[in-house]
């Protein structure tokens, strides 16, 4: 399964990809903000979309909007990995159609709970 | 009663018995003096007011001495960007020394893949996966030093602002400095700015359990 990992801080891309490579996934993707990752998901079919919220110049939330918004990639499984941890955020983005949300820090066994309730087992 | 309103008093008094060309009644000279009162009170309330106005302006000219001696160009020019300098290099090294530790995560991980399942291997995995998670420290201080920034560049317009409010002429220091255009130019707001607030602190945040139940309530 392809997995696309978007976030401004290289840092963090380079976290998540390697405790999703613990987890058994081998087929990650990179982004470093939303239109970037529109860009990305043009060429590839992605079982997992994980975001960041505050990027530029497009956010998560914009991003999330428009992976909705396409026929295209509306299937495509979302979740929001950040640091915005207020009710409106979640609500925001719940709205707008994301599948689950986990805010930062996180660990590990909270990145495999969301995934599995978003993707199932794996 | 000072010589300025016998004055009055007098020239209110030729002024009357020029226009009536004859002495005055009780009744009269009693209207005279109040008419004289109402004038001196009128002139009262003006002095007041000149009194006030004038230690305003006082005021207004200690605030710009007090101003100009702190020296605010030097706020604009000089401490902000040092300060946001500063804080730019504390990210840059977190970053580094997170690289590094995450380089040498990845070594430990290869070494994990030649050994046997279990035992050593699994606490080894569980090690760098803890490291992996504390990592994560970089991104969110990153982003609460990135907050901080703003706020001096929102105090730093302010400042300038101030300065140009109550006519401190900084314009020959701000001259050429291309510092407070660039400023300006990230003083832009996002589009979703209301939604953007990063990191919160632990009593502005709700949890990840709380977070749990929100979007639950969705379904």
């Amino acid at each position: 399964m392809n997995i696309l990992v978007v976030d401004d801080y290289a840092t963090m891309r380079r976290i998540i990809k390697n405790l999703l490579k613990q987890l058994g996934f081998n087929n990650i993707y990179e982004a470093s903000d939303g239109k970037n990752a529109l860009e990305v998901i043009q060429d590839t079919d992605f079982g997992l979309i994980i975001s960041d919220w505050n990027m530029e110049p497009m956010t998560g939330l914009d991003l999330l909007k428009n992976v909705r918004a396409s026929d295209k990639t509306k299937h495509m499984p979302f979740i929001m990995i950040t640091a915005e941890s207020k009710t409106e955020n979640v609500v925001a983005a719940k709205q707008a159609g994301v599948n689950n949300y986990i805010v930062k820090p996180f660990n590990a066994e909270t990145l495999k709970q969301k995934m599995t309730s978003v993707i199932g087992q794996f | 009663m000072n010589n300025d309103h016998a004055s009055l008093i007098e020239k209110e008094a030729t002024e009357r018995m020029r226009q009536s060309g004859r002495p005055f009644s009780k009744g009269e000279v009693v209207e005279i003096i109040n008419t004289v009162i109402q004038k001196i009170e009128k002139n009262s309330k003006h002095s007041s007011l000149y009194s006030e106005l004038k230690a305003l302006a006082h005021y207004i000219d200690l605030a710009k001495e007090e101003l100009a001696q702190l020296n605010p160009a030097h706020i604009g020019d000089e401490h902000i960007p040092s300060a946001t300098d500063e804080l730019d290099h504390v990210v840059k090294a977190t970053e580094e020394a997170t690289t590094k530790i995450m380089d040498n995560c990845e070594v430990i991980e290869g070494v994990c893949d030649r050994l046997d399942d279990g035992g050593d291997k699994d606490k080894l995995v569980d090690s760098v996966t803890n490291i992996y998670e504390a990592c994560g420290f970089q991104d969110i201080t990153g982003q609460r030093i990135n907050k901080v920034v703003k706020t001096l560049k929102h105090i730093e317009a302010q400042v300038d602002m101030m300065v140009s409010a109550i006519g401190v002429d900084l314009k020959a220091d701000m001259e050429g400095n291309p510092q407070k255009e660039s400023v300006d130019d990230k003083a832009q707001p996002l589009s979703d700015e209301e939604l953007l607030n990063g990191p919160q602190t632990q009593d502005e945040a709700i949890s990840q359990d709380e977070i749990d139940k929100l979007l639950a309530s969705f379904d």
